[in-house]
């Protein structure tokens, strides 16, 4: 979410606006910052790139720790802050300058190296977020020798994604669970689902603690009727604001969505969700070769790791690209419908005007963009 | 430079004593040691395999180390129940207990660091969580109060008494005017650091067993109810295998905390029952969940069932003065009270506020074997730093310790 439209008060710590497209340590673009003599004695800034020459090499991008890293310091505190770092990584660096290895593991090596030090998602330029998506994708051709393709996309102009679920359709199929599943590359070991299909009895109301979200026949089942959730991806989501790092966020087009790689797994976001709408890997995910989806997103389907917070991110890998995400597409009956909301001929604005709508748990405050409807 | 010698003669030293002793010291600290291997172990396990390991899932989030975490920052904050007396009251009963109090304050801050990051999905990222280099969400998330709070109170606990000692360890007297403004800023900090624990859980709008306005007075409550029990038994424990001098009036003004805690408790806990059963809403499942099992499940029934009567008893033999003062009750019902409170503050309070899930589902939470290993392994760690602390705070304050200003 830009800093600009925020509903409430954040103290400004350590969220620099990185708008420079200058080197210098000092910030400046030019001029000079007193910091260029030509002593004998290292300058400060002549210090800073000889370290970063020595820790990360050619990697000259703004990135990482840089977004920290890169501004004004003096001697003492940049050298405090770079041996910090240096100590960390000097197994990585020894890896990566060793003469023994080939080049494709000091290749890995590098890879890891700046992986692990980057900086968090939402904070990355255009450029940044590009050189991480390119680092993920020769990552996984080095260990697999298969070629993804991984978009970095933002947000778009006058586009606020929005999601109707018609409760009189739904017969419970679950093509949607599987579309998802194989969509977003979930582990399928633990069988982890973003969506649920809850089946509830006909005549007795929404009744969510007698309902059955796990069952095992055939469906429709008679007497029954059948309500799908998932994340509602909220307008002033609950997760977002507990997340002690600033992992998870509202992106510009309503999208909540995880940088998986900045991801502490605290889980407190998940105690937070009161729908039930995040997944934790409990485990290393695990999906076999062959049924990876190549097609990727950062903020979406690509590969996750141990450890970390995930969840339906509608799509995003698809939805910013126009198209309908996996659960939309994948039902039979045509009970889900998806679309931008500032758009007035959208379906989803003309279910929004004529239908009777509802939300789950309105009386929190959470401002769900997931409608639900009947006939 | 001459402090700096000092602090090198006070470190050895220090090691000197900690590692002599008698023979059941001996076999104390290789129990404690023993222990941590094993939860190092276990731990080792959990790092490779993942937190699947432990009995946590996506329906019940949170286990046994929140659990244990929640109810050891009471622990921690108990100290300033001895501290505001002797600084700030000027108390001199409590002088002698104070510095075991911070000792322990340190010990369980140590304990809720480890149980935190034995809890975290990533724990080789928590850089992310350090102000400055990652993303810290301040003053938005909680946890980062939190962050804060814990490790600035461990602060003051470690400063303190170290001033002191290392004061005492020159043989000089130490300064109220350096130590008691600190002492003062960490009466306030132990009611946050508690309060902010309560507010971690208070502010989820999405579980509303925890999302009540009696929680942090009650953790408050409850923390100096359990956390000066602990000191009590502690003392009573110093008092019987060292020289260190405790006086039975230090004792009785102590059991005299806990005895108005635990009634102010218990008091909350009726008030928290009656909202619960009186009018039972949709928001009082979890309640009943806990105290008589829905649908069938009923796991937490026997620890909430020994918790409650633990604690009443507890509460009533402290009431009685003639109860209270003689040490042997006082003893068990410091015991009892402690445990009940455990439970309560920590099974009791964590698993049920997931416990139906956000849509009703029941799914019930048993820690698994590697999970009980790492909570033990992390006990044995607090203890063994308490030992470690208590030792040296004690050799310096008989006067074995000393600084001995000669050049060998």
């Amino acid at each position: 979410m830009s800093r600009s439209n925020k509903k409430w008060f954040s103290l400004n710590l350590s969220r620099k606006q990185n708008d420079d497209s200058g080197t210098c340590g000092c910030g400046k673009t030019s001029g000079g910052c007193g910091s260029h003599s030509n002593d004998a004695e290292m300058s400060e800034e002549e210090f800073y790139h000889a370290a970063v020459n020595a820790s990360i090499g050619d990697e000259r991008e703004k990135d990482g720790f840089d977004q920290v890293f890169d501004v004004k310091m003096d001697r003492r505190t940049a050298f405090r802050k770079l041996a910090a770092s240096l100590l960390i990584g000097a197994g990585a660096v020894n890896t990566s300058c060793s003469m023994l290895s080939s080049d494709e593991s000091k290749e890995k090596a590098q890879i890891d190296w700046e992986e692990q030090f980057k900086g968090n998602y939402k904070l990355m330029t255009d450029d940044e977020k590009k050189n991480t998506v390119d680092r993920l994708v020769r990552s996984y051709q080095l260990r697999t020798g298969k070629t993804i393709s991984m978009s970095s996309k933002n947000a778009e102009e006058d586009v606020l994604f929005g999601y109707a679920f018609n409760i009189s359709k739904c017969q419970g199929y679950m093509d949607c669970v599987s579309a998802c599943v194989k969509e977003n590359n979930q582990d399928r070991n633990s069988q982890m689902q973003y969506i649920r299909i809850h089946e509830m009895k006909d005549g007795e109301g929404l009744k969510f603690d007698e309902a059955d979200d796990n069952y095992y026949h055939e469906v429709p089942a008679e007497g029954h009727f059948y309500l799908g959730t998932q994340c509602f991806h909220c307008d002033n989501p609950p997760c977002v604001e507990v997340c002690p790092v600033q992992a998870t966020w509202r992106e510009d087009d309503g999208l909540v969505v995880v940088d998986y790689d900045w991801c502490v797994g605290c889980r407190y976001c998940m105690a937070a969700c009161p729908y039930d709408g995040r997944r934790f890997n409990w485990s290393k995910p695990e999906v076999p070769e062959e049924e990876v989806n190549h097609n990727q997103h950062y903020l979406g389907n690509r590969m996750r790791k141990k450890g970390v917070m995930e969840k339906c991110t509608f799509c995003v890998q698809r939805s910013r690209e126009g198209k309908n995400p996996a659960c939309v597409e994948a039902c039979p009956t045509g009970a889900r419908i998806f679309g931008n909301l500032l758009d007035p001929n959208s379906t989803i604005r003309w279910v929004l005007e004529n239908k009777k709508v509802f939300r789950l748990k309105e009386d929190l405050g959470t401002e769900p963009k997931f409608w639900y409807f009947m006939d | 430079m001459k402090q700096l010698k000092v602090f090198r003669s006070l470190v050895k030293d220090s090691f000197d004593v900690v590692t002599h002793g008698t023979v059941k010291y001996h076999i104390w600290m290789g129990f404690l040691t023993f222990m941590m291997l094993v939860g190092m172990y276990c731990y080792s396990i959990q790092l490779n395999e993942g937190l699947s390991v432990t009995g946590m899932t996506d329906r019940v989030s949170w286990g046994l180390y929140i659990s244990n975490f929640t109810f050891l920052v009471g622990v921690a904050a108990a100290a300033v129940m001895l501290v505001m007396p002797t600084y700030v009251l000027h108390d001199v009963d409590f002088k002698q207990a104070v510095l075991i109090g911070e000792g322990l304050a340190v010990a369980a801050l140590i304990m809720c660091l480890a149980f935190v990051i034995a809890d975290m999905g990533g724990p080789s990222v928590l850089w992310h969580m350090i102000p400055g280099l990652g993303v810290f969400n301040f003053p938005n998330s909680m946890l980062t109060w939190d962050v804060i709070v814990l490790n600035g109170y461990l602060f003051l606990n470690i400063t303190i008494p170290f001033y002191i000692l290392f004061r005492h360890y020159q043989g000089k007297e130490a300064k109220s005017k350096v130590y008691v403004p600190g002492a003062i800023l960490s009466v306030f900090w132990a009611v946050g650091i508690h309060l902010v624990t309560a507010f971690l859980y208070q502010g989820l709008q999405a579980r509303p067993f925890w999302n009540n306005a009696l929680l942090g007075p009650r953790f408050l409550a409850s923390a100096f109810a359990a956390g000066p029990a602990l000191i009590i038994l502690v003392l009573a424990i110093i008092r019987n295998f060292t020289a260190f001098k405790i006086e039975d009036k230090t004792l009785k003004k102590i059991a005299m905390v806990v005895t108005v805690a635990a009634q102010i408790n218990l008091i909350m806990l009726i008030s928290e029952l009656f909202k619960e059963f009186y009018a039972p809403t949709h928001h009082s499942e979890s309640a009943y969940y806990l105290f008589f099992g829905l649908h069938g499940k009923d796991a937490l029934l026997p620890w909430i069932w020994t918790a409650i009567p633990l604690n009443v008893l507890a509460t009533v033999l402290l009431t009685f003065h003639k109860l209270r003062n003689n040490p042997k009750i006082l003893y068990f019902s410091c015991f009892i009270l402690f445990v009940a409170i455990w439970i309560e503050k920590g099974f009791g309070l964590i698993v049920p506020g997931f416990i139906p899930g956000p849509y009703g589902k029941i799914a019930e939470y048993t820690p698994t074997g590697v999970e009980i290993g790492v909570t033990l392994g992390i006990w044995a760690l607090g203890a063994f730093v308490f030992t470690v602390l208590a030792k040296t705070a004690i050799g310096i304050e008989l006067g074995e310790l000393r600084f001995k200003n000669n050049k060998n």
